[in-house]
């Protein structure tokens, strides 16, 4: 099952950790949005494979903006 | 000719001569405040003149302070006349966004609670013998916001400035070690780990030029005593919102505000003349202020705890800990504690919301408790 994460904040995408094709586990950090001059890591949402990512970095993104989509493992 | 050079020679050794013990502690205070500023970057910007100034203060025979010292001149320019905690005020209001409590305005119950710990301060300091107007400096610590404190201890009690402003902003920037312990032991596991979606509402243009107007006008009626404080982070606010005027947004938000930190901080750290800072008042007046902020934080959780049963679970107590003014530090260390239960929880612009509410609360808060002590006779 596809899994969308986007955006629970306001900000600007600092790092984007993982690649299209990558294996995550839930939980793992996944990016790092920068918001009120705060690094904040953002996390997957379930364990799966990575097979779509909406953002690059220094993008600014609003709440609800797409991040990425994780195919779910099993 | 001999003994002119051995005259001149002790004339070297003058300020050696003149050197005290309470001279010797304080500069090694100041020190200690260059290392925590430099080396452990709590609030460098601050830390480091105030550090600095505290050195310079405490050298014998150069009189820094004295009338016409470079030192006293600063100080009776900026901080005598409250105008530099003001000045930083404007660039506060034109570097605080306000509409993550627009979004929400129930937050601004919780910027009203962590206020709370100023009050209690209040009457602790009260009961333990201090005068009105100094339990009145003490108290106003709780408000967790540096220029507040200064402002209205320059006013009403000048002669605990330095005690107050290093309590004021080293509490602040060990928010982060201050606050968790706090909230966890308020809170249950299953309150810690609710899940705040974000808010989508957006504000609207209107809204946000009215904000700093209405809460002026209308705070400036009700406390009228708080009106600068008021009036200075709320113009700096119109213009941000106002877009119209860029250039002074962003000078009061960045040349201005670096200026004025840098005297504050100097004229700040001048205050800490070894004969009157090192006494136990000052201790006291430490302590308390650590009181008042752990106090400001237990209120906020508690709303916050109000807030949960009343939302019927909707509302994460930990957000009630950002209530406290020091922004964006507590707000920072809610996302964080709720992230350690739940790592799909952002509770950032909730806490954001709490955060910029507490940032006024203090300021009404002060206000508040002037325009009282000004309706009972005391000032």
């Amino acid at each position: 099952m596809k899994i969308e994460l986007t955006s629970p904040i306001p900000g600007k995408i600092m790092k984007v950790l993982v690649d299209v094709g990558d294996v995550v586990n839930e939980d793992d950090e996944v990016m790092k949005i920068e918001s009120m001059k705060m690094e904040n890591p953002i996390y997957a949402p379930a364990a799966g494979t990575i097979t779509a990512i909406g953002v690059k970095e220094n993008d600014e993104v609003e709440v609800d903006d797409l991040l990425l989509v994780i195919e779910e493992a099993g | 000719m001999l003994e002119a050079f051995a005259n001149g020679f002790s004339g070297l050794l003058a300020g050696f001569m003149h050197l005290q013990i309470s001279n010797v502690v304080m500069i090694i205070v100041g020190c200690v405040l260059l290392y925590l500023g430099i080396k452990k970057d709590f609030e460098p910007l601050l830390l480091v003149p105030i550090g600095f100034g505290c050195i310079l203060v405490n050298i014998p025979l150069a009189n820094l302070m004295e009338p016409h010292g470079f030192l006293r001149t600063i100080y009776d320019a900026g901080i005598m006349t409250e105008l530099f905690p003001l000045l930083i005020f404007v660039g506060i209001g034109a570097m605080t966004d306000f509409s993550p409590v627009l979004e929400n305005p129930v937050t601004f119950l919780l910027g009203a609670a962590g206020q709370s710990g100023i009050f209690l301060t209040l009457a602790l300091a009260l009961a333990l013998g201090f005068n009105e107007l100094d339990a009145v400096a003490i108290g106003v610590i709780g408000a967790c916001d540096g220029p507040t404190a200064i402002y209205v201890t320059a006013k009403y009690a000048p002669h605990l400035l330095g005690a107050v402003s290093v309590a004021a902003y080293s509490y602040m920037s060990l928010v982060p070690v201050i606050q968790p312990p706090i909230m966890r032991a308020l809170t249950t596991e299953k309150e810690r780990t609710v899940v705040m979606r974000a808010t989508r509402k957006s504000v609207s243009k209107t809204t946000r030029l009215l904000f700093p107007l209405v809460i002026t006008i209308l705070g400036g009626l009700i406390a009228p005593m708080g009106l600068p404080l008021l009036g200075t982070i709320m113009l700096g606010n119109l213009m941000r919102e106002s877009g119209a005027v860029e250039r002074l947004t962003k000078a009061s938000a960045n040349e201005i505000a670096n200026v004025v930190t840098l005297l504050l901080g100097i004229s700040i750290g001048a205050t800490m003349d070894g004969k009157i800072f090192l006494q136990t008042q000052t201790l006291i007046v430490l302590a308390l202020g650590f009181i008042a902020i752990c106090l400001d934080t237990a209120c906020g959780v508690l709303l916050g705890k109000v807030l949960y049963v009343t939302s019927k679970g909707k509302i994460n107590p930990l957000i009630g800990a950002a209530g406290i003014s020091a922004f964006p530090m507590s707000a920072r260390v809610v996302m964080k504690e709720g992230q350690k239960y739940n790592k799909k929880n952002y509770l950032l612009m909730h806490a954001m919301g709490a955060n910029a509410a507490g940032q006024i609360g203090s300021v009404i808060a002060a206000a508040v408790m002037l325009s009282v002590l000004k309706g009972m006779g005391i000032i």
